[in-house]
């Protein structure tokens, strides 16, 4: 079977084939060789579900950087793999549908490359074990579809939209990474798995760390209040829509719920946290949902309602690890079982809603419902799809999502009769919220279909006639659709297989053989039907009389909405910030070079002063010798030379000189690699400076006031004082171990008799890589701070 | 006003062969002695700088028709790659190794996966230190 570490690694490097593919194939074509990635992955995926099923998982190692524990471990588990398969699953039906909604036209080069570097960004965050290789593709997963939201670019709302998705979900993911390092504090580790058996409840940093992690999953998932980034990120294609926010992307911060139940669940604070974020999500997605115009605004709000959805029911199943083994602990199972359920049923009925919502605006050139209506007879079969999506999104038989909806019906009431974490005395508050959000996903379900669908048909404010989509285009809809269905007859194949593989993840403490009974369509008169026949009830009276209450929307102040807090917060950092900068940028060398040196004064010298580490020890030292005593006078000769200088070309003569007399020092010392070096740096320095003086005007004597001139001399003598009292203090100190210790064996490890550049390619090569990547960047900066200076013109159509 | 710089010239199309093979044997040298990829490569930069000096950009970016932005990003990807070749044999990331083979003209020499890397080292600094100062020499 193919190792997983590989399968995360297979779409990056498809990613990197797409270019040259690109050059060599149709362009209509590449969409097809791209697709052989996910559909292998999928094929390979699904031949471990046997034996996961069977309570087995799969560990495998890379070492990365070992010193620090940090390892390329993926872990494969009844959990990951319905995420694997998830991903790679509705990956290959979201690349045959674009295959036909993209024209040729597009830069489908672009589009495929970020949608594989999303695929393996996604499959390394569900598959790592290690925390910080886990953080490293969270980041990747924001980054690449920062890249798809923003994929036509030219769009001022397409960059505003990934833009905020970007700041959201990267400061949820830096949040994430506090939180990792904090853990890793706690337990030493950096291993999930080993996590879960060493965690202590009772550390001081438990709570920040939960809440943190927390921040990190809910700005990923789009829970209240950081929810506002996903309306504005469908102004990405529909297909990325789809893809990112009905299957993979969204359900990260479900995962990292799912992933870390098992480490923090256990405390009541995990559970209120977790399952009351959710269902205010669920109510305030659901009921904002209704109100939109836009197709793929209403969508992407109720995305953010069921993920409140999922989110509550696992809050509600954590409470089965502090419970123990009794009676409720069954509740708390089924809640969580539910909520893997209902994630799947998600990602069938949302992907095939977002594709036919796609169709519709193909066919008939709007997503606008005050424009679409009667297109039931035109677009027979996207109609079908949508009925089927939105039904079972409203949680109707005979769709899967009325399974999963009546799982959680009876997961809030049952959690609400139980007696825990005090939650008597809000007895009602859960199965209330969960029953009028769900009153309001009845109500869009049905303006999803009816609005578009039925109706009288609007030829007169469409831009062309309505026509159904081609038959490539409607094949991922379409098998959504029939896994929409099927699941609802045979769902105990999905519960067998993969939910309760999944379970034993989540929740590693409980017994859950018994537990969980099969699902079952027909579960008598309970709690949950009533609430269900509630909502059909008084859905369709709501419905139907909508514009009597459509009125509560405008009730709101315009003013006071998340979506302006974020943009007046945005112009009010940028308003400060700038500020701040003009503050000191000055434009003036000499006031930049002040403040460097004084936070060098200020850091160095209190550092210095209050650790009490400058400790001199003369007494082991070399006598000085003749050579030395002159070099000294030379270069202090020098240095008191420069500021008299009368010319530029003989100040930097004179700065060379200590430059080359450093070097001489070298060779007095017998460190030839390093006298080369400085004597090469050295020459090519001088002729750098030599360069940029050249253009500066000629010098003049500078008229300074004899404040400034005392204050630079104070400056220059601290500094000056400073740099000595480091160097002879640096003798003393033993803060970090010697490096002097590889030369013993630098021959027999290395093959080296050159010890120095033993330690530099050998012992230390990863320092050494990371500076020629840091020049490199370096010369390039240079090269496009003066290169690339773009002209007012040019400015401004870049503004546009 | 045009200088009259025949000596200059003429030196240094002498002496850049002597300092090319300078830059060369200190690069090669370097596993064992002075030397080595960063020194060889601002060696071999100090010799283009010296060229650029005593004749204009235009006359030798002609006859090295070489983008040296490219150079350090090669460079840079060389020593990168190095680095990850590793990982694909499952050891640690940049992991070296050497050995002895007899060569048919050098007789018995060490040859050293750390020579790669140094190698992207050097390509880096001669590509960097040449872009920086064309960069600023042209921008008038």
């Amino acid at each position: 079977m193919l190792s997983v570490n590989l399968a995360i690694l297979i779409p990056f490097l498809a990613a990197i084939l797409v270019p040259f593919l690109y050059a060599k194939v149709s362009r209509k074509h590449i969409g097809w060789f791209v697709l052989i990635v996910p559909i292998v992955l999928f094929v390979s995926l699904a031949r471990y579900i046997p034996s996961v099923a069977g309570g087995e998982t799969y560990l495998s190692t890379i070492a990365w950087i070992p010193s620090y524990g940090i390892h390329f471990t993926t872990y494969l588990d009844g959990l990951s793999i319905i995420f694997g398969l998830l991903i790679t699953g509705i990956g290959s039906l979201v690349i045959i549908y674009s295959i036909y909604y993209l024209s040729a036209e597009e830069s489908l080069g672009h589009f495929y490359i970020y949608l594989l570097l999303f695929m393996g960004a996604m499959l390394g965050v569900v598959f790592s074990d290690n925390l910080m290789v886990f953080y490293a593709f969270w980041e990747l997963t924001s980054i690449s579809s920062f890249l798809l939201i923003a994929f036509w670019y030219h769009r001022k709302r397409s960059r505003y939209g990934a833009k905020k998705a970007l700041l959201t979900t990267v400061t949820g993911g830096i949040a994430m990474l506090t939180s990792f390092i904090m853990i890793y504090v706690m337990t030493g580790t950096m291993s999930i798995r080993e996590i879960i058996s060493t965690i202590d409840y009772g550390h001081a940093l438990f709570i920040p760390a939960m809440l943190l992690l927390l921040l990190g999953a809910f700005t990923k998932s789009a829970q209240f209040p950081f929810h506002i980034w996903l309306p504005d990120a469908m102004e990405a294609p529909t297909p990325i829509s789809a893809y990112l926010h009905s299957a993979t992307m969204v359900k990260a911060g479900i995962y990292l719920v799912a992933r870390f139940t098992p480490i923090f669940g256990s405390h009541e604070s995990w559970f209120w946290l977790v399952s009351s974020v959710g269902i205010i999500t669920l109510f305030w997605g659901s009921f904002n949902a209704v109100r939109q115009t836009d197709l793929k605004a209403l969508l992407a709000y109720s995305t953010i309602s069921q993920l409140g959805l999922i989110m509550t029911l696992f809050g509600i199943g954590s409470a089965a690890l502090s419970m123990g083994a009794g009676e409720e602990t069954v509740i708390y199972t089924q809640a969580t079982f539910a909520a893997l359920f209902h994630l799947v049923n998600h990602s069938t009925f949302k992907g095939a809603l977002f594709m036919v919502i796609g169709i519709v605006n193909h066919g008939a050139g709007t997503r606008d419902i005050r424009r679409l209506g009667g297109l039931m007879s035109l677009m027979p079969i996207s109609f079908t799809i949508a009925l089927i999506g939105s039904f079972s999104m409203a949680g109707l038989p005979p769709f899967n999502g009325f399974l999963s909806k009546e799982m959680f019906f009876q997961a809030v009431v049952s959690v609400s009769q139980s007696g825990i974490f005090s939650l008597h005395v809000s007895k009602v508050l859960f199965p209330v919220v969960a029953w009028v959000g769900s009153v309001f996903t009845f109500i869009y379900c049905m303006i999803i279909v009816f609005k578009t669908f039925l109706g009288p048909y609007q030829p007169e404010k469409l831009d062309h006639e309505a026509h159904e989509a081609p038959a490539g285009m409607l094949i991922s809809p379409i098998i959504l659709a029939v896994l929409v269905v099927g699941i609802f007859f045979f769902p105990n194949v999905l519960g067998d297989y993969l939910l309760r593989p999944a379970m034993a993840s989540i929740l590693p403490s409980i017994e859950l053989e018994g537990m969980i009974e099969p699902i079952s369509a027909w579960h008598g008169f309970n709690p949950a039907l009533w609430m269900t026949l509630g909502v059909i009830a008084v859905g369709t009276l709501m419905y139907l009389s909508i514009r009597r209450w459509k009125g509560i929307y405008s009730l709101l102040p315009e003013n006071w909405t998340l979506d302006n807090l974020y943009n007046n917060s945005l112009i009010q950092m940028e308003k400060i910030s700038n500020r701040i900068t003009s503050f000191y940028m000055t434009g003036y060398l000499r006031s930049y070079s002040i403040y460097i040196f004084l936070f060098f004064i200020a850091a160095v010298g209190g550092t210095l002063l209050f650790t009490g580490a400058y400790a001199f020890d003369f007494a082991g030292d070399a006598p000085i010798s003749v050579y030395e005593i002159v070099l000294v006078l030379v270069m202090v000769a020098a240095a008191l030379a420069i500021p008299l200088a009368k010319s530029r070309v003989n100040a930097i003569l004179l700065n060379g000189a200590l430059g080359y007399s450093m070097a001489l020092f070298f060779v007095v010392f017998r460190a030839p690699d390093l006298a080369l070096t400085q004597l090469v740096v050295e020459t090519v320095s001088t002729a750098l400076f030599l360069l940029c003086f050249y253009f500066l005007p000629k010098w003049k004597k500078e008229e300074t006031p004899r404040r400034t001139k005392r204050t630079n001399l104070v400056i220059s003598i601290a500094v000056g004082i400073i740099f000595v009292l480091v160097a002879l203090s640096v003798r003393g100190g033993k803060l970090f171990d010697t490096i002097s210790g590889y030369f013993e064996n630098a021959y027999e490890l290395a093959g080296g008799k050159n010890i120095v550049n033993a330690i530099l390619g050998d012992f230390r090569a990863f320092d050494t890589m990371l500076e020629v990547i840091v020049l490199f960047i370096g010369g390039l900066s240079v090269y496009t701070l003066i290169k690339l200076k773009s002209t007012k013109e040019e400015q401004n159509l870049e503004d546009q | 006003m045009k200088i009259n710089d025949v000596i200059l010239q003429t030196v240094t199309k002498i002496v850049v062969f002597i300092i090319l093979t300078m830059a060369v044997y200190l690069f090669v040298s370097g596993h064992n002695s002075p030397g080595g990829g960063f020194i060889g490569g601002l060696v071999l930069a100090s010799a283009l700088v010296l060229l650029f000096l005593a004749f204009d950009t235009e006359t030798i970016m002609k006859r090295i028709p070489l983008d040296f932005k490219m150079v350090a990003a090669v460079g840079a990807f060389i020593a990168v790659a190095t680095g990850a070749a590793s990982l694909f044999l499952d050891i640690p990331f940049l992991s070296h190794a050497y050995s002895y083979f007899n060569l048919p003209v050098f007789g018995k020499t060490g040859l050293a996966t750390v020579t790669i890397f140094e190698l992207g080292v050097a390509l880096g600094v001669v590509g960097v230190v040449v872009t920086i100062i064309l960069s600023i020499s042209e921008d008038v």
